[in-house]
């Protein structure tokens, strides 16, 4: 064993973001002082980011099982079952740390490792979507980092032909340090040709495919562990430099392999590289490794052991291929011109053995640093809860002008300006384009389809974490039902603060804790997801964003419906009960000027009623256009149909309710839909009072404008302008003036 | 009619452009990897969409050199139809099979979205489903599809009937808002001079499906199976 030149001091090991106690327990694992390659490889595989230290004894509290999961948690993705011998399989992930520092990049090397994540397990990647937090629109760098991310999402997307059908984008001073860019991908494979990383088979080549390996990205899973301070600039060279056409070739080629039967396991080299792939194929098959890293593709001469391991170049992958199949691997891979190399063997040993230049530079135990890695039951506390607010108390502004603020305010001005600057329609198959509730895409060559939707509600989960994660589920439930499909499971993208500090620790445990009562009572399962912590700039912590990807099953692509008015004369009939709730409403903070309240509680019982008679009133074709009402209450609900539709509409008086309680009051498990005429809104009401849903039509679809009797009218036309003008006019201005 | 889509490392819209050709040829058309040096007999070969070499150097610069290449133009030049659609278009200029360049959209930004486009006439395989005048709407996607050439050749190209579609609003008049990339003169598809080669920006294939919102571009596939044999 030749140890490398660096003393490893308890300095050194902190520079790394190894605690004393952590660095105490590696010496113990390895009975001697690591050298530095070892060092690194152990800061990278304990790092928050790869090991989950402070969140898995939480996440295992999660409902991840079902009839339909064919995979949870702990593959690269989530698998689950959607007829006909087909299987979809999806994941969000965070590439918050690299797009603060560098947002054209980091968004896009963001899409790029969560697109590895979904074919590295055999699928062809179908949709990606994304969900984008920004600074508030007055802070100085908002303007420049909704143009990078957006550029380089959109650059990396549009290459690998994968349509960007949908997402969130919101806006709030809380991520003035710390943007949020979570990227989704869904792919659909055949159920049974999954492909796993567990290695398996002694002696069997390892073999990297893909880009060379460079010098980029080194510690990027530290730094994504670690919070951030005025000298965060510095850490540009850890943010990896994407290549969307090597991806591209990338998921050709492994496509093609896969329809072989050469392929024992595979993995994409994400956070840590190859360190991490190699570790966790190793550990999941009980098995060790030989790596001679003088066989690794480099892009330059003189690069150390410590470097090959830890660097994050992108577009690479690590294979497990039966011992005959090398030939064949290569040949595919270079018909695609990607480097193929075998680069070590599986071994029966337990241990990570790494050769460079001839010497023995890393022999490390694997299952301390995977499975075996730390985990911690950090101190937690509760947040203060909040009182409920009376809406007597708060100012009634006149509905329809507060409507027009509220259509045209950052959070909910419509987002054309970023979706139309992704391909959202290569491959023929975006059914429900961006801008409805859900983004629907077709099972290639079937009859299904399968609805998207990336959803939470960072202002609820601020004011309560559970309550905002039991929302943040139901909201994805609600999305899903409302284009007529069957909500299957989620894939959840935990963002939070430094979970040393007990009050952010408590937001990530009830958030958890709230995700699962509703995934529970919705029968609606985690089967993939990831947490990013330390999302902290100068001791300031983003707002708990615990994010909801949600995947739901639609039998036929015919029987789709929209947000969208489609006639006048429709009855426009509000499902579930409305009273009225203002606490940490959009109309409070935009209107009122006042973030406080407790957010709207969510009855599960009555969401999963609703949600299954809104399915059934679409399969039935009782209705024609569904919508659910969620940020900005009910009558932004209808300005949307309206606007989506080109028809306007007359609301009727409303009962006791005060007016700006009833038009924005955020109370939750509600739609509209509409029924093609008064005769036929009959059976909707009957459907919805056997189903045990408040119904009741509140107004009529028709002419060119909104009116509410005894507020007045306002035209489509007025509401359109403030709505599609906000976002260009804000990113027209010139930066930093 | 037999027809072949032309793959190239980095295309994305092939397997689209063939689902379209297939739903009007009644079986699918034959995929050509770049690589090969000959054309098999075919009536008409499709450039289809995508960023062909990662559009490194210049959009469709290195495609236009490819082997396959070669015999596409060869071909071409003996009067075999080809389409090419987006990244295909830029192809077609890049190998001056089609005058003119195409050149960052003035906007600055990708853009995707449905556009109204002017079938400015029908006289050619591609256009004989349309009524010359009449207002279709396709899908663009592109960040490279400003069209561009010098005032002489635009000039020969109206004045020889060669510019196959243009931008305009729903009200079938061309204006800046209509035009989402800048194009010369709302330029959004151009034909060699003997109307066999079509380079167009929008998609055809992304609204030939009733499913997708729109069967507009159906009448261009169904046109050429018709026009080929």
């Amino acid at each position: 064993m030749t140890h490398l030149e660096a003393p490893v001091t308890a300095e050194v090991a902190r520079a790394h973001g190894l605690s004393e106690a952590e660095f105490a327990q590696v010496r113990a694992i390895l009975k001697r002082d690591p050298n530095l390659t070892e060092l690194g490889i152990f800061s990278v595989m304990w790092s928050e980011h790869c090991s989950y230290k402070s969140s898995k004894k939480w996440l295992r509290t999660l409902p991840t099982t079902a009839p339909w999961v064919i995979c949870g948690p702990g593959e690269n993705a989530g698998v689950i079952d959607i007829g006909e011998g087909l299987a979809c399989i999806f994941k969000m992930e965070s590439h918050n740390h690299p797009s603060f520092i560098e947002p054209h990049q980091g968004a896009a090397t963001g899409v790029g490792g969560i697109l590895r994540d979904v074919f590295t397990m055999g699928a062809r990647p179908v949709a990606n979507m994304n969900a984008l937090r920004f600074g508030e629109p007055a802070h100085p760098r908002t303007r420049a980092l909704v143009a990078g991310v957006v550029g380089g999402i959109g650059g990396y997307g549009n290459c690998v032909g994968v349509p960007t059908v949908g997402g969130e984008t919101n806006f709030h001073a809380g991520y003035n340090g710390n943007i949020l860019v979570n990227a989704m991908t869904v792919g659909i494979a055949r159920s049974d040709r999954i492909f796993y990383s567990k290695a398996a088979g002694v002696g069997n080549p390892v073999v990297y495919v893909g880009s060379k390996t460079g010098r980029d990205g080194i510690h990027g899973a530290t730094m994504a562990s670690a919070e951030f301070s005025a000298e965060t600039e510095d850490k540009r060279p850890t943010v990896q430099i994407g290549d969307p056409f090597t991806e591209k070739l990338l998921i050709e080629a492994c496509l093609e392999l896969m329809a072989t039967d050469a392929i024992v396991a595979i993995q994409d080299m994400g956070a840590a590289g190859l360190t991490s792939s190699s570790f966790e194929m190793a550990s999941k098959g009980g098995l060790g490794v030989e790596l001679d890293l003088d066989t690794v593709p480099t892009r330059e001469t003189g690069m150390s052991a410590y470097e090959i391991m830890l660097s994050e170049s992108q577009e690479r992958m690590l294979l497990v291929l039966r011992p005959d199949r090398e030939a064949q691997a290569r040949a595919i891979f270079a018909k695609w011109e990607l480097d193929c190399a075998t680069v070590g063997r599986l071994t029966d040993t337990g241990r990570m053995v790494l050769l460079h230049k001839g010497r023995t530079v890393a022999d490390l135990p694997i299952d301390p640093l995977a499975k075996a890695s730390p985990e911690y039951d950090r101190p937690w506390v509760s947040a203060p809860k909040r009182p409920v607010i009376d809406p007597a108390q708060v100012a009634a502004a006149p509905p329809l002008a507060a409507l027009k603020r509220l259509l045209a305010c950052p959070d909910l001005a419509s987002k054309r300006w970023i979706w139309e600057q992704y391909d959202h329609m290569v491959l023929c198959d975006t059914v429900g384009r961006p801008g409805g509730d859900a983004a629907v895409v077709r099972v290639h060559g079937t009859r299904r389809a399968l609805a998207i939707t990336t959803d939470v509600t960072p202002r609820y989960c601020a004011a309560d974490p559970k309550e905002g994660g039991r929302q943040a589920v139901a909201e994805a439930y609600r999305n899903l039902c409302a284009v007529g499909a069957r909500p299957l499971a989620v894939t959840d993208n935990l963002n939070f603060g430094n979970p040393e500090k007990p009050e952010i620790m408590g937001q990530l445990v009830e958030a958890i804790a709230g995700m699962g009562e509703a995934c529970r009572a919705l029968d609606f399962p985690v089967v993939s997801g990831n947490v990013s912590l330390y999302n902290e700039t100068d001791g300031r912590a983003i707002p708990p964003t615990p994010g909801i990807g949600g995947v739901g099953l639609i039998e036929d692509s015919a029987k789709l419906t929209s947000l969208a008015f489609k006639r006048a004369g429709a009855s426009i009939i509000l499902l579930g009960e409305t009273r009225g709730w203002l606490g940490a409403s959009l109309y409070l903070r935009e209107i009122a000027g006042r973030e406080e309240g407790a957010p709207p509680p969510v009855a599960l019982h009555r969401e999963r009623r609703a949600g299954e008679l809104v399915r059934a009133l679409i399969s039935a074709g009782q209705v024609d256009a569904v919508h659910d009402i969620s940020d900005g209450g009910l009558l932004v609900a209808l300005a949307e149909m309206a606007l989506a539709g080109g028809i306007g509409a007359t609301i009727e008086p409303w009962g006791k309710l005060a007016a700006h309680a009833w038009c924005f009051g955020e109370d939750q498990g509600r739609y509209l839909v509409t029924a093609p005429s008064a005769a036929e809104a009959g059976a909707v009401l009957e459907a919805a009072r056997a189903a045990e849903v408040a119904a009741r039509v509140i107004g009529t679809g028709g002419g060119t404008d909104l009116t509410l009797a005894g507020q007045g009218s306002m035209s489509l036309a007025e509401l359109r302008e403030a709505h599609e003008s906000w976002l260009p006019a804000y990113m027209a201005e010139a930066a930093g003036t | 009619m037999q027809a072949a889509v032309i793959v190239f490392p980095g295309s994305n819209c092939d397997r689209d452009v063939a689902l379209a050709l297939a739903a009007s040829m009644g079986r699918p058309p034959l995929m050509v990897w770049h690589r090969e040096t000959e054309l098999p007999k075919v009536d008409l070969a499709v450039l289809p969409g995508g960023f062909s070499y990662g559009d490194y150097l210049r959009c469709g610069a290195m495609a236009a050199h490819s082997p396959v290449m070669r015999a596409v133009v060869a071909r071409a030049k003996a009067g075999m139809a080809v389409l090419g659609i987006c990244n295909g278009f830029q192809m077609l200029v890049e190998t001056e099979l089609l005058p003119g360049a195409l050149l960052r959209n003035a906007g600055l930004r990708f853009v995707c979205r449905d556009v109204h486009l002017r079938v400015e006439t029908s006289e050619s395989p591609f256009a004989r489903g349309y009524n010359a005048g009449s207002l279709v709407r396709f899908p663009v996607a592109h960040g490279e599809g400003n069209y561009f050439a010098d005032q002489a050749t635009l000039d020969r190209l109206e004045g020889e009937g060669r510019v196959a579609f243009r931008y305009v609003g729903p009200d079938g008049e061309t204006s800046d808002t209509a035009n989402p990339n800048g194009s010369a003169r709302n330029i959004a598809g151009v034909y060699s001079a003997d109307r066999r080669v079509l380079g167009l920006m929008p998609h055809p294939e992304r609204l030939a499906d009733p499913l997708l919102g729109g069967v507009d571009g159906r009448a261009m596939f169904d046109g050429l199976v018709e026009a080929l044999g």
